[in-house]
């Protein structure tokens, strides 16, 4: 492999890695969001409770 | 999915049909993903003005959150072109970096200046003035690509190569320029489809912070 075959690669490769690395930190995102769904899910349902117990 | 097939298509056509261009030999392909990603993040940046005019315009709120993630995509698009940008160098130029190339610098302060976009808006609380401020910014910024964009032909230094010109020596020839075609569209649809994904992540985001304040 040349020089330049290998430099046009890693051009190809750089890119595949950046769009690779933003939908890791956006699946780490989707998780966040699925979890605080969760949390206000849980709350929305113990606020009836919380009203009846005041 | 189109995006994907796009690029996989033009990263095959430009492995194994188009020729060596005569002078960069072999390294020219990486042609083929670096000028279609730079008018991609040319375009990100355009986009996010767009819609920071539209909220001036109508005081629409939902313009902002659209401007602002025109912006992310256009920076990580501008990241992209550099470090894209900088490998073509190092292999033609034999260096990373040329501080005297225009074209360079200037895009390097087009990258700045929308980074500096997210300090600007994270120093302020959220609400219209932020929103504001936001799109103001963003429009100015608007002004640099034309800047950046015309530095390539208009440069004297001769460093960066130049395309699609009146000169037949320069241009590119039907495959080469059928290739540059097939990647500029998938650069195209990845950007508009992480948009797509961004911002609705964003809203879901905001109304999920909307229904906390709510509820407690």
């Amino acid at each position: 492999m040349t020089s330049a075959e290998k430099y046009a690669t890693a051009v190809y490769i750089v890119v595949l890695a950046v769009v690779l690395l933003y939908l890791v930190l956006y699946s780490f995102k989707l998780s966040r969001l699925e979890r605080e769904t969760a949390e206000l899910a849980d709350l929305a349902r113990r606020k009836p409770e919380r009203k009846e117990a005041a | 999915m189109t995006a994907a097939a796009f690029l996989l298509l033009g990263t095959a056509l430009a492995f194994y049909w188009v020729p060596n261009a005569p002078i960069e030999g072999f390294r020219q392909r990486i042609f083929y993903f670096h000028v279609p990603i730079a008018l991609t993040a040319y375009a990100c940046f355009g986009w996010g003005a767009w819609k920071a005019l539209r909220l001036l315009w109508t005081r629409d709120r939902r313009y902002d959150l659209e401007s602002y993630t025109a912006v992310h995509m256009g920076v990580i698009f501008g990241i992209l072109t550099l470090l894209t940008g900088s490998i073509w160098a190092r292999t033609s130029w034999g260096h990373w970096w040329v501080w005297g190339s225009r074209q360079l610098v200037l895009f390097l302060v087009l990258f700045l200046f929308y980074a500096a976009y997210f300090m600007l808006r994270f120093s302020v609380d959220p609400g219209p003035r932020r929103a504001n401020l936001s799109a103001v910014y963003a429009l100015f910024g608007i002004a640099l690509i034309p800047v950046s964009f015309l530095a390539i032909r208009l440069s004297e230094d001769l460093v960066h190569p130049v395309v699609f010109t009146h000169d037949v020596q320069s241009n590119l020839t039907a495959t080469q320029f059928t290739t540059f075609g097939i990647c500029l569209v998938g650069m195209l649809a990845l950007a508009g489809s992480l948009y797509v994904n961004e911002l609705t992540g964003k809203r879901v985001d905001a109304r999920l912070r909307e229904l906390r304040e709510a509820l407690q």
